[in-house]
């Protein structure tokens, strides 16, 4: 219904749009509908509606306006949505992007249009270094930050030979640096495979058979998750390596793995057990209304919404005081889903990571529980690069 | 030539086009500038696909290459512009000539092998070449492989134009695209057109009566490689990136409906087709998420009954508004 | 080398080819005989895996899934091409690209409107979710062997079909000259429909055999239809033999490449720089090893006579 309003509000444009007085907040939300990745837009959907409920669509009595856009997958086609949100919606904030590729090709459009960008999930290294920008936040995480987590798990359990497997694209790559870098072993393999279109592993795992390392690190995002974790098992690799994940098995595709994924560790900034009054909120009335526990994109994106709120509240509402904004939304002022974190110079957060283990709930619905805090207030490595202060 | 429905529609199309900046501007919504310079763009490849479908009848299912080298030969010259500040690199008369050469000699390379192949074997080979440069272009770590590249900077011609104003970037579209009808035109009614059509229509007795059919019909392979180059350095300076993707199959295949869509072999045909894609495209998808299910069988429908696409479509009307059934009759040669 | 690695990559290789040969032997049928460019091939390969996926989770038998799947990909075939494709016989090349392409973008849409944009899964049965020891310390999915034995037992079933029976005769006349084989009084409506539903079960065949591999989801056919085109036009359109030769060879480039060029690359590249540019290598060469047959063999490998 909504799609259809605005579908017809854009067809409308065509003929006239006069400027209307702006008397609402306009958030532009760029995300995947349509592929196979389309489920994971759609839980990002679901947290962000569930956030405007929680906040009465209100900011600083201000009715909140959510434009939501396909980027079919697609660099350029992300771009182009977001063009058509900072130009023609002329929306106040623009945020989504699951992927990195993505959230590369667009950023140009709102940082010199004088529109805020936030990223709810991607954290290609560049925006967080060299490219690091005033009018960019982040409320996910920088991509190496996960994996470097998981070295430092590796490192604990004694992990001597460890094999690499992510698909050859900018976070792929970034998660592959990420674990380098702290990872004290030796790395007996690698293979990027080809994005998105390769999903059989079957040539990659029987080289992994082959060099017979101590632990198989894999990143496998969205559908390639369930995809990877069914070959794997079915290879027979699931007594012979041990497997570590980052953002491959997720709430998304838990309930589909079931068994399979039971027991497999990832390293995290949040997990649904995570023991905060927002997060028991989010999590409960998230399942209570979409019958799953919500993923970690979903987390993000209810996080994008407090945090416009909190900074779309610091200015009362005005917002053309885009450095009023700017600066409340550098002090990270509201009940995150991750506890209280605070922002680093380049904008992205400085938070805790977590080792969390799939188990099954007391409903019988497969879910995580946190093992154990890998790191304390962690920020990320290219924070250096970036020349901003503030 | 009488002033018919055939004429005044793509004149309409082609002068409201040219006023689509200032239109923009009256209703302050510049972002239709940027819509629709990528129709203009798209509207430039499919006509250079149209002097190889329509006129020379060489179905090429790689079309989209060319788009992608023209795109990344403009990117790749920006990025050395200034990751090795070699300055003279980011000047778009350096650029655009170069965007050219390669798709041309990138071309006569493809056009070579693959015109020694017929019918089927023609298509799925220029498809093989599309995806051995899409792959290549995936594969070069050092050129941002399947992520793309950012362009730091458009095209530089200089202080009296500026690329980065986005109506001036339009308007030097609208002259491409004009400049490529021209061009076009000129081609098909030279000597050298009429030939190529001769081939399409009977190859045999075309080499029959002395003309070396293979050299002409790379020839204008070569052309439309150039044409539809210059296009991809246009479309990677609109859209600031490049990436593999330009150059998938999927986007050659829409090259294709563009110019079925239009009316294969008609000269604005390409025009309208591009025109109706991406209208179709945008209005459908403004009201649905679901508009590639009326989208799909709309092709069908098309293709079934809609012989000669939208120019067809015209010609039907005028044939009955005038009451001239002779004007079906007319060639649709030429324009 | 490890000679054990590279006889489980050449196994590897070999499955992927006989999945390949399933979707290319429908599509070299449909296009030998009806002269028809069938994109929408992709689509019945799909929708055979979400045939499987709901007829799995409705009778809980995977057995029993796989036989209900086939007749109703015989008939979704069957209605695809009385109500479409059956007016496209007489177009040329384009027109078929160009509706069939319509028909994909209809499929895909139709699977995310009524399956949901998640994609599905089909769960092996107990016997099948098992690894078995091909060499000592060496296990393969049984899943994987069995597609290799009923690929091979299709490819036999196909082999009789053509050359021992009847419709095969027909089909082969077909195949080699059209209008010859209406003139000699045979009911070619009949035998063009008939021909389509069996190249649509046999492309349901493999989106089956593939579900429980591969997710079943939205666009799964694409990438691979384009492989089993390359697989049919270098073997020789037409042609079975030249499909299934054709496949085992694609297939096995293809996974041998992915597997052993990174290490070969090293030796020139440094690590990043080695591993993007491998795997697109080895996809190009597929498309290399179809140019280079089109350069010397215009026809393919096994042109059908008389073409």
């Amino acid at each position: 219904m909504k799609l259809k309003l605005i579908g017809m509000a854009s067809a409308l444009a065509l003929l006239a749009s006069p400027a209307i007085a702006q008397d609402s907040v306009k958030i532009g939300f760029v995300t995947t509908l349509t592929t196979g990745a389309g489920v994971i837009g759609k839980d990002m959907r679901n947290a962000v509606e569930l956030a405007l409920d929680h906040i009465g669509h209100e900011m600083a009595g201000k009715k909140v306006e959510v434009i939501y856009e396909d980027d079919g997958f697609k660099p350029e086609i992300g771009k182009q949505k977001t063009e058509k949100l900072v130009k023609k919606d002329k929306v106040d904030f623009v945020a989504g992007y699951i992927w990195s590729h993505v959230l590369l090709a667009s950023r140009n459009v709102p940082l010199k249009n004088k529109t805020f960008l936030i990223s709810s999930n991607a954290g290609p290294s560049p925006l967080a270094g060299k490219l690091c920008h005033k009018d960019f936040f982040s409320t996910s995480w920088q991509n190496d930050q996960t994996p470097m987590a998981m070295g430092e798990v590796l490192n604990q359990r004694g992990i001597k030979n460890l094999y690499i497997m992510a698909p050859n694209y900018a976070a792929g790559k970034n998660m592959v640096a990420g674990v380098k870098r702290t990872f004290k072993g030796n790395i007996t393999g690698q293979d990027m495979t080809k994005f998105p279109a390769q999903l059989d592993f079957s040539a990659e795992l029987a080289k992994v058979r082959a060099a017979k390392p101590d632990a198989l690190f894999v990143f496998y995002p969205g559908k390639h998750g369930a995809q990877f974790m069914k070959q794997y098992s079915q290879a027979g690799l699931k007594d012979q390596v041990p497997l570590y994940t980052v953002f491959t098995v997720d709430s998304i595709s838990l309930p589909r793995l079931k068994d399979l994924a039971e027991g497999s560790l990832m390293t995290q900034f949040w997990a649904p057990d995570l023991d905060n009054a927002a997060n028991k909120k989010f999590v409960a009335d998230f399942k209570a209304k979409n019958g799953t526990y919500p993923s970690f994109y979903a987390a993000q994106s209810y996080d994008t919404i407090m945090l416009i709120k909190s900074a779309v509240e610091a200015v009362s509402g005005d917002l053309g005081n885009r450095a009023g904004i700017r600066a409340a939304m550098r002090q990270a002022n509201f009940d995150s889903i991750r506890g209280k974190y605070s922002y680093g110079n380049n904008h992205f957060p400085i938070q805790n990571f977590y080792l969390r283990q799939v188990v099954k709930d007391s409903e019988g619905k497969f879910t995580t529980k946190i093992v154990s805090t890998v790191y304390e207030n962690h920020q990320d490595t290219y924070a250096k690069d970036c020349k901003m202060s503030w | 030539m009488t002033l018919s429905l055939r004429t005044i529609v793509p004149a309409a199309v082609l002068v409201l086009l040219g006023l689509v900046p200032v239109i923009a501007g009256a209703i302050d919504e510049p972002f239709y500038i940027d819509l629709f310079s990528r129709m203009l763009i798209l509207a430039i490849g499919a006509s250079s696909l149209n002097l190889l479908l329509g006129y020379g009848g060489m179905v090429s299912f790689g079309h989209a290459v060319y788009l992608g080298i023209g795109a990344y030969v403009v990117g790749i010259f920006s990025f050395h512009s200034v990751e090795d500040g070699i300055e003279w690199m980011a000047s778009g008369y350096v650029q655009i000539p170069a965007a050219l050469i390669a798709s041309a000699v990138f071309g006569l390379i493809i056009g070579a092998i693959s015109l020694r192949t017929r019918g089927v074997y023609f298509i799925m080979i220029t498809l093989a070449f599309a995806q051995m440069v899409y792959f290549l272009g995936v594969g070069i770590e050092y050129y941002g492989a399947d992520d793309g590249l950012t362009l730091y900077g458009r095209s530089e011609f200089g202080d009296w134009l500026d690329l980065n104003e986005s109506s001036t970037l339009y308007y030097v579209c609208f002259v491409a695209l004009l400049l490529t009808l021209f061009v076009s035109y000129k081609l098909i009614n030279s000597r050298f057109g009429i030939a190529i059509r001769s081939i399409k229509s009977n190859e045999r007795r075309t080499r029959a009566i002395g003309i070396p059919s293979y050299r002409y019909r790379l020839t204008c392979f070569v052309i439309a490689a150039t044409i539809c180059g210059f296009a991809g350095a246009l479309l990677a300076n609109r859209t600031d990136f490049v990436s593999p993707d330009m150059m998938h199959w999927t986007r050659s295949g829409d090259l294709i409906i563009m110019v079925v869509l239009g009316g294969m072999g008609t000269l604005f045909g390409p025009l309208l087709g591009t025109v109706g894609f991406l209208l179709v495209e945008e209005i459908l998808s403004s009201y649905t998420e679901y508009w590639q299910l009326f989208f799909g069988p709309l092709l069908i429908l098309i293709v079934i009954f809609g012989k000669g696409g939208i120019d067809g479509l015209i010609q039907a009307l005028a044939n009955l508004v005038e009451r001239k059934p002779k004007a079906a009759a007319q060639s649709r040669d030429g324009a | 080398m490890n000679w054990i690695l590279l006889f489980e990559q050449f196994l590897n290789g070999f499955q992927l080819g006989i999945l390949l040969f399933l979707l290319a032997a429908g599509l070299t049928l449909v296009f030998g005989i009806m002269d028809l460019i069938n994109l929408a091939h992709g689509s019945l390969y799909m929708m055979g895996a979400y045939f499987m996926a709901t007829f799995v989770g409705w009778t809980d038998s995977f057995m029993l899934a796989a036989l209900l799947t086939l007749p109703a990909c015989l008939l979704l075939g069957v209605v695809v091409e009385v109500v479409t494709l059956r007016r496209l016989y007489d177009r040329d090349h384009l027109d078929q690209v160009l509706a069939t392409f319509g028909l994909i973008l209809f499929f895909d849409e139709f699977v995310r409107l009524i399956w949901g944009p998640a994609g599905l899964d089909v769960p092996l049965p107990d016997f099948l979710e098992t690894s078995f020891e091909i060499l000592p310390g060496v296990p393969y999915p049984t899943y994987r062997l069995a597609i290799i034995l009923t690929g091979l037992l299709i490819a036999l079933f196909l082999y009789i079909l053509v050359t021992k029976t009847r419709i095969g005769m027909r089909i082969r006349a077909g195949a080699s000259n059209r209008e010859m084989i209406g003139a000699l009084g045979i009911n070619i409506q009949m035998l063009f429909t008939l021909v389509f539903g069996l190249g649509a079960v046999l492309a349901g065949f493999a989106g089956l055999m593939a579900a429980p591999i591969f997710t079943v989801e939205i666009g799964m056919g694409a990438n691979i239809l384009i492989l089993a085109f390359v697989v049919i036009v270098i073997g020789g359109i037409g042609s079975i033999r030249g499909a299934f030769i054709a496949s085992l060879v694609v297939g096995i480039i293809d996974t041998i490449g992915r597997s052993f060029l990174p290490d070969l690359l090293d030796l020139f590249l440094d690590e990043v720089a080695a591993s993007t540019a491998a795997p697109a290598i080895s996809s190009m060469m597929t498309y290399i090893l179809m140019a280079v047959i089109l350069t010397f063999r215009p026809q393919g490998l096994f042109p059908p006579r008389g073409a």
